[in-house]
C-alpha cells in the first residue's frame, strides 16, 4: 500500500483516503482486494505514464486509442467499485426498507407513524444532499463497548445512498401489500389466520411478484446514482476518469474516457432491465 | 328449479341468536336493531335490496365486522364479548364471498388444505384426504391441481365452499355466492349449497335467487335500510307477505 512520492494529482486523494484497520470480516477484505486492485491499476498506469512521458520530449502526442487502452483497467476498477457500493446500499437499503415498509402498515399507530414519517422524510429527499448530511452527520469512527470501529468515508457513502433506498423500498412493500384485493385478508381471516400468518404466509407470496419490478427499477436508478459519491470525495469510476484527464491534460481524450465509463454502465444495466422487463411481463400476466 | 322444498332435515336448538344488533359505518346506519334465530340444520335467506346492510349483518356474525350494540351467540360463543376467542369462533363459523377470494398462488388442493395444516394443526395427511374427499363432494377432483386462474368462477365458488368446509364448521355463511357468476355456472354452486342444506348444515344465505331461496329455505327474512321488515316460510313469505314493503319488493324481483 505504500506508495512513493508522486505529484500526480490522481494519487492525491486515494492516499488522503482513510486506511482500514480491522473492521469487519468479508466486506473488509473485498473492499481491500479492490482497493489494492485499484492502487495495482494506478501504479502500472503511472509507470505506463512515465515511460510515455520520458520517450515523449518534443515528439508527437501520443495516439488516442493508445491512451484509452492504458485509462480503462483504472477506470473499470473504479466502475467495479461503483458497482459494489450499488449492492452492498441496495442490501442494505433493502433489509431496511423492508423493516420500514411493514412498520407502515402495523397496527401500532406509533409504529405505523413513525415509519411513515421515515419513509415520507427520506424519500423527498434529494439523494445527493441525503449524502452529504451522512458524511458530515456520522463521526469517522464510533466507539461501542470499548470497541472503537472506524468508519471510513465509502461506508459512510454507501449508507448515505441507502437512505433513499430503504425509503423507497418501504414504499414499494406498502404499495405491493395494499394491492393486494382486500378480500384475501377477509377470507384469511374468516378460516381463523392470524395476523401474521395471513400477512406471511397470503398476502406476500402475492405481493412479492409485484414488487419485483419497481425494485428492480429502483435499483437502476441507484446504481446510476453511485457517480454521486465522487462529490464527496471518494474514489469511484467518476473521479478515477476525471484523475486521469488531469494526468494527461488531454482534451481529446474527454470524450472517449467518459464514454468508456457510460458504455460499462450500460453494458452492466441493459441485461439486467431486459430481464426487468420480461419480468414485468411475466407477472402482469399473472396477477 | 322444484318448486317443492327438498329440504327436510328436522330442525335442532337455536345455534345462532341475534339480538337488537346495531351497526353505523360513520353517520350511516348500516343495521338498527336487528334480531334473528337459526336453528340447527334450519337454512335462512336473507333478500332485500342491495345496502339493506344483508351483507354486513353475515360478517358481524363471524366477527369480522365488530357491532356497536346488540348481542350475537353462535353455538354458545358470545361473539359481541370484547374477549371473543376468534378462532373457537372462526372454527364453527364458515363464509363463502361473493368474489370466491381463492388464494391466487394456491392450487385448489392447497387452498382447501392450507387453514387446517397451518391454524389448526392438524395432521398433513388427514386433512388432504378430507381434502380431496371435498373437493370429490363439489365435483372438482380432477381440478385438485389447478390454480385459481385455472378455473371457471363457478368452479373457483365450489372450491371456496370445500375451503370453509375444510374447517368443519358448525354454521355455514353465504354472501351472494352466485351473484358473479353466470347462468350455468350459478346451478352447479346452487346445487352444491342445496346439498349441503339437505345433508343439514346449518346456513345463512344472502342471496338474489328467489326461486332458489323459495326451494331450500325453512324461513326467509327480508331486511330493508337495514332493519329486518318481516320473516316467514317461504310458502307464506312468497305467496302472501305480511308488509307492503316486501310486496313491493317481490314485485320487482319476481
Amino acid at each position: 500500500m505504500r506508495m512513493g512520492k508522486t505529484d500526480l494529482p490522481v494519487l492525491l486523494p486515494q492516499r488522503a483516503l482513510p486506511q482500514p484497520t480491522e473492521w469487519g470480516a468479508g466486506f473488509s477484505t473485498r473492499w481491500m482486494t479492490s482497493r489494492q486492485a485499484i492502487v495495482l491499476m494506478l501504479v502500472t498506469g503511472l509507470l505506463l505514464a512515465g515511460s510515455a512521458f520520458a520517450q515523449q520530449g518534443g515528439q508527437p502526442r501520443a495516439n488516442l486509442a493508445s491512451l484509452l487502452v492504458k485509462w480503462t483497467p483504472l477506470v473499470f476498477s473504479g466502475f467495479l467499485f461503483n458497482l459494489l457500493v450499488s449492492i452492498a446500499s441496495m442490501m442494505i437499503g433493502t433489509i431496511a426498507g423492508i423493516i420500514l415498509g411493514l412498520g407502515q402498515i402495523s397496527l401500532l399507530a406509533p409504529v405505523r407513524g413513525t415509519s411513515w414519517l421515515a419513509t415520507q422524510f427520506f424519500r423527498n429527499a434529494p439523494w445527493l444532499v441525503l449524502l452529504f448530511f451522512v458524511m458530515f452527520l456520522l463521526p469517522f469512527q464510533i466507539t461501542i463497548w470499548g470497541i472503537t470501529i472506524p468508519l471510513p468515508a465509502w461506508l459512510k457513502a454507501i449508507l448515505g445512498l441507502s437512505l433513499p433506498v430503504m425509503a423507497n423500498v418501504s414504499e414499494i412493500v406498502r404499495g405491493g401489500i395494499k394491492s393486494i384485493p382486500a378480500g384475501q385478508w377477509e377470507s384469511a381471516e374468516s378460516l381463523a389466520f392470524s395476523r401474521r400468518q395471513i400477512l406471511w404466509q397470503i398476502i406476500l407470496p402475492q405481493a412479492v411478484k409485484r414488487m419485483i419490478p419497481p425494485w428492480m427499477n429502483l435499483y437502476a436508478i441507484l446504481t446510476m446514482s453511485t457517480t454521486l459519491i465522487s462529490i464527496v470525495g471518494i474514489q469511484d469510476g467518476m473521479t478515477l476518469v476525471k484523475g486521469a484527464l488531469v494526468a494527461e491534460g488531454r482534451v481529446d481524450l474527454y470524450l472517449p474516457l467518459y464514454g468508456a465509463l457510460l458504455l460499462m454502465f450500460f453494458c452492466y444495466w441493459y441485461p439486467i432491465a431486459r430481464w426487468t422487463q420480461s419480468l414485468e411481463r411475466r407477472f402482469a400476466v399473472n396477477a | 328449479m322444484h318448486e317443492e322444498r327438498i329440504v327436510t332435515h328436522p330442525l335442532g336448538e337455536p345455534v345462532i341468536t341475534i339480538k337488537d344488533v346495531q351497526k353505523r359505518f360513520g353517520a350511516n346506519k348500516v343495521l338498527s336493531s336487528v334480531s334473528m334465530t337459526v336453528r340447527r340444520s334450519e337454512t335462512v335467506c336473507v333478500i332485500g335490496p342491495s345496502g339493506s346492510g344483508k351483507s354486513t349483518l353475515l360478517r358481524c356474525i363471524n366477527a369480522l365486522i365488530p357491532i356497536d350494540q346488540g348481542t350475537i351467540e353462535v353455538d354458545g360463543i358470545a361473539v359481541h364479548d370484547p374477549k371473543l376467542d376468534k378462532l373457537a369462533l372462526r372454527r364453527r363459523v364458515g363464509i363463502v364471498f361473493q368474489q370466491y377470494n381463492l388464494f391466487p398462488h394456491k392450487t385448489a388442493l392447497e387452498n382447501i388444505m392450507m387453514a387446517p395444516v397451518q391454524v389448526l394443526k392438524e395432521d398433513k395427511a388427514i386433512v388432504e384426504a378430507r381434502a380431496r374427499k371435498l373437493l370429490d363432494k363439489v365435483r372438482l377432483s380432477d381440478k385438485a391441481h389447478a390454480y385459481p386462474g385455472e378455473l371457471s368462477g363457478g368452479q373457483q365458488q365450489r372450491v371456496a365452499i370445500a375451503r370453509s368446509l375444510a374447517m368443519q364448521p358448525k354454521v355455514m355463511l353465504f354472501d351472494e355466492v352466485t351473484a358473479a357468476l353466470d347462468p350455468e355456472t350459478k346451478k352447479e354452486v346452487l346445487i352444491t349449497i342445496r346439498e349441503l342444506a339437505a345433508e343439514g348444515m346449518t346456513c345463512i344465505l344472502v342471496t338474489h335467487e328467489m326461486g332458489f331461496a323459495r326451494e331450500v329455505a325453512n324461513e326467509v327474512y327480508f331486511t330493508d335500510r337495514g332493519v329486518i321488515v318481516e320473516h316467514a316460510p317461504p310458502s307464506k313469505f312468497f305467496t302472501n307477505p305480511r308488509e307492503a314493503r316486501t310486496r313491493e319488493f317481490l314485485d320487482q324481483v319476481l
